[in-house]
């Protein structure tokens, strides 16, 4: 190692081997979209298949199926890289750990809360939504998604030293995630009633870049209390 | 290193801190007890009864200061939890602890009581109102500060990623405390302010204000105590603490 490395190209190296790891264990990934589509699919056979009902609920209900969904890809954020003891290596890494966290979480957004945000159209079709509020869903899960694995990557950190972390974060994670789900399944709500959508847009992007501050921030914290 | 020659760090060693809340605790019951009785003879028998609500308001003397109680007391945990991260102090660490059971309990008061308000005036026990919801919320974040501190074996790791914990949730109580402005749902309005004059009768002020005392002195008491327990659990190896339990 003779040259420096720069930080953005530390960071993208992290992204990219996150990444490939991911792609090598498609298992992960898919199994939290499969998770997202079945928990969506269960829900005209639970509430039952009035299309009216169906289109009043879709999108509150994709909120929470995405939630659900990315609450269980978080626990695995560090959890392997603590017990094979990378983790270690990460917080000893040159550059700031709240940037390479930033960068872990990114990964994690890329291949949990993407994914979903992709295949939402899929399901918002099964749930008679009109074009544009399943533009405007795709839209807030888009800026809500990073908010689940941003707060959601403090939950994961927080959890990594205790037994049993799986119940614990949903416990920790979940009441910190609820103004997301607010504004993002009441930005589609609005558009529903006729009312203007860009104030819960605005308070979504306000949560994410507060969220993109801090939340690197307070996961580094925790992550240095698991490692020491 | 303070000119007024107050020592402010005394108490922060747990032995004196031990030695100051035993001396504390009595009148803090006796003030508990005393305003409780006070407060309540106001506000069941002397106080008037509301041109709307009739008598069912007469529950607003519980319901108010406990719902007080658990915002405070959840800013007094991260409060002192954040000082136990930041200056590694053991104290401040255990007191914010101990805080935590006490106001989980007045969170569950304020629901409760409000639960019970709500049928009569709203003719339900629960509705997805902002600030009822905030308040459930409050409560969780209450329960996982206790759960993830009782699920890390460590003391020292228990009381650090808990603290990170409460500083986190501290972006509840804003929501909470401006629910009932920025989302005009059912609840009422705030009753109290400190910039406005009261729009409620004297007795019931007052009468709320004496309960709030009590409140105050209540938790006090048993934040104190539980803190003291702690204390003797964690310096249990100490010679003074070994005295102590004689």
């Amino acid at each position: 190692m003779s040259a420096r490395l720069s930080i953005p190209k530390v960071m993208l190296a992290i992204v990219r081997r996150d990444l490939s790891l991911a792609l090598r264990r498609k298992n992960d990934s898919l199994s939290a979209l499969f998770f997202f589509i079945v928990v969506a699919s269960l829900f005209p056979l639970g509430i039952g298949p009035e299309p009216t009902l169906l289109a009043k609920i879709a999108p509150g209900m994709l909120w929470i199926a995405a939630l659900l969904a990315a609450m269980l890809s978080l626990g695995r954020l560090f959890a392997d890289d603590f017990q094979d003891g990378t983790l270690d290596q990460l917080v000893l890494t040159a550059i700031p750990l709240p940037l390479a966290v930033l960068s872990k979480t990114a990964a994690h957004w890329i291949s949990s809360g993407l994914i979903l945000t992709i295949a939402s159209p899929i399901l918002a079709i099964q749930f008679n939504l009109d074009a544009q509020s399943t533009g405007i869903l795709v839209l807030s899960l888009l800026i809500g998604t990073p908010l689940l694995s941003l707060i959601g990557s403090i939950g994961a950190a927080l959890t990594l030293a205790t037994r049993g972390g799986g119940m614990l974060l949903s416990l920790l994670v979940l009441p910190l995630v609820i103004p997301v789900l607010i504004f993002g399944a009441g930005a589609v709500d609005a558009h529903h009633a006729g009312l203007p959508v860009d104030g819960h847009f605005y308070l979504l992007g306000a949560m994410l870049a507060i969220a993109l501050f801090f939340a690197p921030i307070a996961t580094a914290a925790s992550l240095r209390i698991a490692v020491e | 290193m303070f000119s007024s020659g107050i020592n402010w760090f005394k108490y922060a060693a747990p032995q004196r801190f031990y030695a100051l809340t035993g001396t504390l605790i009595p009148y803090c019951v006796a003030i508990a007890v005393i305003t409780t009785i006070i407060g309540l003879t106001i506000g069941l028998l002397i106080a008037p009864s509301d041109h709307q609500q009739g008598e069912s308001y007469r529950i607003i003397f519980i319901h108010v200061p406990a719902a007080w109680m658990s915002m405070v007391i959840y800013l007094a945990v991260a409060f002192w939890a954040a000082i136990g991260l930041i200056f590694n102090a053991r104290l401040a660490s255990m007191f914010a602890l101990a805080l935590a059971p006490t106001g989980a309990l007045m969170t569950f008061i304020a629901l409760w009581t409000g639960s019970l308000w709500g049928k009569p005036t709203w003719g339900t026990y629960w509705v997805w109102d902002a600030r009822l919801t905030s308040e459930l919320i409050l409560l969780f974040l209450y329960l996982g500060f206790l759960s993830l501190h009782a699920s890390i074996e460590d003391t020292r790791k228990a009381d650090r990623s808990a603290a990170v914990l409460a500083i986190v949730g501290v972006v509840n109580i804003p929501i909470i405390y401006f629910s009932v402005k920025w989302w005009n749902t059912l609840h009422q309005g705030a009753s109290v302010s400190l910039t406005k004059a009261p729009t409620m009768a004297t007795q019931m002020l007052t009468g709320m204000l004496i309960m709030t005392i009590a409140f105050w002195a209540y938790s006090f008491a048993l934040s104190f105590y539980r803190c003291r327990t702690l204390i003797l659990e964690r310096e249990r190896h100490t010679a003074w603490a070994q005295e102590a339990v004689k």
